[in-house]
C-alpha cells in the first residue's frame, strides 16, 4: 500500500514535467504538423544551463533559495527560449514547403548537432548541481510511510502555474488567438493580416521555455544530468502528447500525467528494468488502437 | 530589374548585429561557462571568437544575396525540384564496362589489402548492406524507419544465440537471421503501416530502443552488456581458427601456414558477393510493379489509393525487405566482430545509416553506396576529428535537406515504350 501512495506520488511529478515537455511536441505539431525532433535535446540544454546559471549566481555571492530559484529560472527559460527560436530559423523555416520527411530528417540533424555541441563544449561527463531544498513531509501509512519532498511539491506546483499561465495565454490573449487561427487554417490566417511565420516562431519558443521549465524542475530534483538525458526524456514526453492527443493543449497535460502515473506503478510494482520498455511500448498500442488519442480529434487527410 | 540591385548595407549591418546578438545568447553560456563540479572555468575568448565568425558569416551571406549572382543563386534554388531523370526506353548506358571491372577489383583487394585495411572496407560493405535496405524503406517507399538498427541486432544476435542455444552456424543463420527480421518487420510494420508516416518514425525509434533495452536486461539469454561471441563462417565445414576440436581446419587442409587474416579475407569475399546479390535483387526491384508501386505511394499515397493500390501491403513489403537486408548486416557484423554487444545498437547507429541514406540521395543506389564508404571509411582515416564525427553528420543532414533534399547523386530511370507489335 505505501509503495502505490508512494510511485502515486512520483508519478506525478514525472507526469507533470512529462506535461510540460509534451506541450512543446504538441503545439508544433498542431501548427506546422511536424514532430520536432530536436525538442527532447532542447530540454537536455535547459539542463545545462540550469546548471550554469546556479554556478553564475553562487558565484556572485548569491545564497537565498528564492532569489536562486528565480534567477535561474528566469535564466534559463530565456536562453533556452532563445534556443529554440535559433532552431526553428536554422532547420525549419527553409523548409517550410518541403516534404514531412525533409522536415523531420532535418529535425533528427538538429537534434544530434545539440547533442554533440553540447558535448564538445561541456564534456562527455555527468554533471550535477547541488541541492537547494531538502527536507520532506512523511505520512504513516500501515507499516510503512509515504515521504514527499519539498521538492517534489515545488515541481507539482511550478508545474501547475506554469501550465496556467500558457492556457491563460492561449485562450485568453490576442498572441494565442492568432496562435489558435493559425493552428487552424494558416493560410487563411496569413490572409487575414496574421505574421504566420513570427506565430510559428513564437511558437517553438513557447515550447522551449515550457521544456527549459522542465528541465530546470527535473535537474534540482535528481541533480545529475548528461548531453544525452533529452533523448529517452523526449521520447516519452512525446508518448504523453501522443496519448493525449496530439495537437491538443490539454491533452498534452492530461498524456503526460497519465503516461508519469502509469510509469512509476509500473516501477514500483513489476519492474524498474522495464520501464522504459513499458513506455514505448505503451506508445505502439495507442497509435495502433487510438491514434487520435484521449482528447485529440481523428485526422482528416485533405487531397 | 537586376539594374536596381544595389547592395543595402544597412540591412546587412542589422542582419549581422541580431545574429550576433542571437549567437551570444546561445553560445554564451553553453560554450563560455564550462561547468566543473559545482563551480565553472570561463572560456569567453572562444564565445567572442565564435560570435564574430557568425557576425561576419552573416554579414557577407546578406550581402551575397543581394549581390545579382546571389539573387540568381536564390531564384534557383527556389524553383529547383530536381525530380528523377527520365531516359529514353532504348537508353544504354555506356558506363556498363564499370561493374566487371569493380567486381574484378573487388575480388582483387582482399589479397592486395594490408589486414586492416581488409576490416575497414568489411565495415564500409556492411554500411552499404545497411543502406542499402534503409534505402528501400526510406528512399524508395517514403516511410523514415528510425529503429532500423532494432532489425540490425536481430541479425547480429540471431548469429550469436543460435550458435550459443541451438548450435547452428553461419551458414544455417544467414538466411535464418534475414527471415526473422523480415518477421519483425511484419509484426511491427503491419499496425503501423496503416498511419500516418510521422508517426511510423517514432514507433519505429521506440522499437529500436525496445529492441536494445531488451538485450541489455534479458541478462539470463543475452549476458547483458558483457555481450555473447558469434561463431565464424566456415568454409565446407573447415574452420577459421589456429586449433579446431573437431575437424580439420582451414590452413591444415590447405597445406598453408596459419594466418589470422584468412578469417576476413572469407567474410570480404562472402559479403562482396551478398552486395552484389542485393545490388541485383534491388536493381530488378525498381523496374518490377512493386518497385515502381512504393515509388508511387511516396509521391502521393492518397492518388495511389484512389487507384486501388493496397498502400498497406506495398509498404509491408519495403519494409520487410529493408528489415531483411539489415538482418543479413548484422550477421556479417557478428561474425566480423566475433562478439556482440548491445552498445552496438543504439540510436546513434540509426542515425548514421540514415545519414548514409540522405547524403547518397533517396532511392540511388550508386550514392548511397558510394556515401557509405565516405562516413565509415573517413572517420576511420580522421581519427583525430572523431569526436567532430556526429557534429558534422547533424550538420550534413540539415544542410542536405535544405540544399538538396534528393541527394548528391540524381536518380535517373529508363522509360517505358510500348513493344512493337504488342500494342496495335
Amino acid at each position: 500500500m505505501d509503495i502505490v501512495l508512494q510511485q502515486l506520488v512520483n508519478g506525478l511529478t514525472l507526469g507533470s514535467v512529462y506535461g510540460l515537455i509534451a506541450i512543446g511536441y504538441t503545439m508544433v505539431y498542431g501548427i506546422i504538423g511536424m514532430i520536432n525532433f530536436a525538442h527532447g535535446d532542447v530540454y537536455m540544454v535547459s539542463a545545462y544551463i540550469t546548471a550554469i546559471a546556479i554556478a553564475l549566481l553562487t558565484f556572485f555571492g548569491i545564497e537565498s533559495f528564492p532569489i536562486i530559484i528565480i534567477g535561474t529560472l528566469f535564466l534559463t527559460v530565456a536562453v533556452t527560449g532563445a534556443y529554440g527560436w535559433v532552431i526553428e530559423r536554422i532547420a525549419y523555416r527553409p523548409l517550410r514547403n518541403s516534404s514531412r520527411l525533409s522536415v523531420l530528417i532535418s529535425a533528427i540533424g538538429m537534434s544530434l548537432i545539440l547533442q554533440n555541441y553540447v558535448q564538445l563544449s561541456q564534456g562527455a561527463n555527468q554533471q550535477g548541481v547541488p541541492t537547494l531544498l531538502s527536507g520532506a513531509l512523511r505520512f504513516n501509512v500501515g507499516d510503512g510511510f509515504v515521504q514527499i519532498t519539498y521538492m517534489k511539491i515545488f515541481i507539482i506546483v511550478a508545474s501547475l502555474i506554469g501550465m496556467g499561465v500558457l492556457t491563460y495565454i492561449i485562450q485568453k490573449t490576442k498572441l494565442g488567438r492568432m496562435c489558435r487561427a493559425t493552428q487552424q487554417d494558416r493560410k487563411m490566417a496569413s490572409i487575414l493580416g496574421i505574421n504566420t511565420d513570427r506565430i510559428i516562431s513564437i511558437v517553438f519558443v513557447i515550447g522551449a521555455t515550457m521544456a527549459a521549465l522542465a528541465g530546470v524542475l527535473i535537474t534540482l530534483d535528481y541533480g545529475a544530468f548528461d548531453f544525452y538525458v533529452g533523448f529517452i526524456i523526449g521520447i516519452k514526453a512525446f508518448t504523453a502528447a501522443v496519448l493525449g492527443g496530439i495537437g491538443s493543449l490539454p491533452g498534452a497535460m492530461l498524456g503526460g500525467l497519465v503516461l508519469g502515473l502509469s510509469e512509476a506503478l509500473f516501477a514500483g510494482l513489476i519492474s524498474s528494468d522495464y520501464k522504459d520498455v513499458f513506455s514505448f511500448s505503451l506508445l505502439v498500442l495507442i497509435l495502433i488502437i487510438r491514434p487520435s488519442g484521449l482528447l485529440g480529434k481523428p485526422e482528416v487527410e485533405k487531397v | 530589374m537586376s539594374a536596381t540591385a544595389g547592395i543595402n548595407y544597412k540591412k546587412s549591418v542589422i542582419d549581422a548585429l541580431v545574429a550576433g546578438f542571437m549567437a551570444l545568447i546561445v553560445f554564451g553560456p553553453i560554450v563560455g561557462v564550462v561547468l566543473d563540479g559545482y563551480s565553472f572555468n570561463a572560456e569567453f575568448g572562444k564565445v567572442a571568437w565564435m560570435v564574430a565568425v557568425v557576425v561576419i558569416g552573416r554579414f557577407a551571406i546578406s550581402c551575397f544575396f543581394q549581390t545579382e549572382k546571389g539573387i540568381a543563386m536564390a531564384f534557383r534554388h527556389a524553383n529547383n525540384d530536381e525530380g528523377v531523370a527520365v531516359r529514353l526506353p532504348d537508353h544504354k548506358s555506356k558506363l556498363l564496362w564499370v561493374v566487371p571491372l569493380v567486381i574484378a577489383i573487388g575480388l582483387l583487394v582482399p589479397f592486395i589489402a594490408s589486414k586492416y585495411v581488409l576490416t575497414v572496407i568489411i565495415l564500409g560493405l556492411i554500411y552499404v548492406l545497411l543502406g542499402l535496405g534503409l534505402n528501400i524503406v526510406v528512399g524508395l517507399a517514403g516511410l523514415l524507419d528510425l529503429g532500423f538498427v532494432g532489425f540490425y541486432a536481430i541479425g547480429a544476435y540471431g548469429l550469436a544465440l543460435g550458435y550459443e542455444n541451438l548450435g547452428l552456424g553461419f551458414w544455417s543463420m544467414l538466411p535464418i537471421a534475414a527471415l526473422i527480421a523480415a518477421m519483425a518487420g511484419a509484426i511491427l510494420g503491419f499496425p503501423v503501416l496503416r498511419m500516418h508516416g510521422d508517426y511510423l518514425a517514432i514507433v519505429t525509434l521506440g522499437f529500436g530502443e525496445i529492441i536494445r533495452l531488451i538485450l541489455t536486461n534479458w541478462t539470463s539469454l543475452t549476458h547483458g552488456p558483457n555481450g555473447i561471441s558469434a561463431p565464424l563462417p566456415t568454409f565446407f565445414g573447415l574452420e577459421f581458427k589456429r586449433r579446431s576440436r573437431d575437424g580439420e581446419t582451414f590452413h591444415e587442409f590447405f597445406n598453408i601456414p596459419y594466418d589470422s587474416a584468412y578469417k576476413y579475407m572469407f567474410i570480404y569475399l562472402v559479403l562482396f558477393a551478398v552486395v552484389w546479390a542485393v545490388l541485383f535483387i534491388k536493381h530488378r526491384l525498381v523496374k518490377m510493379p512493386i518497385g515502381r508501386a512504393w515509388e508511387a505511394l511516396r509521391e502521393d499515397e492518397i492518388a495511389c489509393r484512389s487507384l486501388g493500390l493496397n498502400h498497406v501491403l506495398v509498404k509491408l513489403s519495403a519494409f520487410m525487405i529493408g528489415a531483411s537486408t539489415a538482418g543479413l548486416a548484422g550477421v556479417f557484423f557478428a561474425t566480423y566482430q566475433g562478439f556482440v554487444n548491445p552498445s552496438s545498437f543504439t540510436f546513434f547507429e540509426s542515425a548514421l545509416i540514415l545519414a548514409i541514406v540522405v547524403l547518397g540521395g533517396m532511392g540511388s543506389t550508386l550514392g548511397v553506396v558510394i556515401a557509405a564508404f565516405c562516413l565509415t571509411v573517413l572517420p576511420e582515416l580522421l581519427r583525430e576529428f572523431a569526436e567532430y564525427r556526429v557534429l558534422m553528420f547533424g550538420i550534413l543532414m540539415v544542410v542536405m535537406m535544405i540544399w538538396k533534399p534528393r541527394g548528391i547523386v540524381r536518380v535517373t530511370r529508363t522509360g517505358f515504350a510500348a513493344r512493337k507489335g504488342v500494342v496495335k
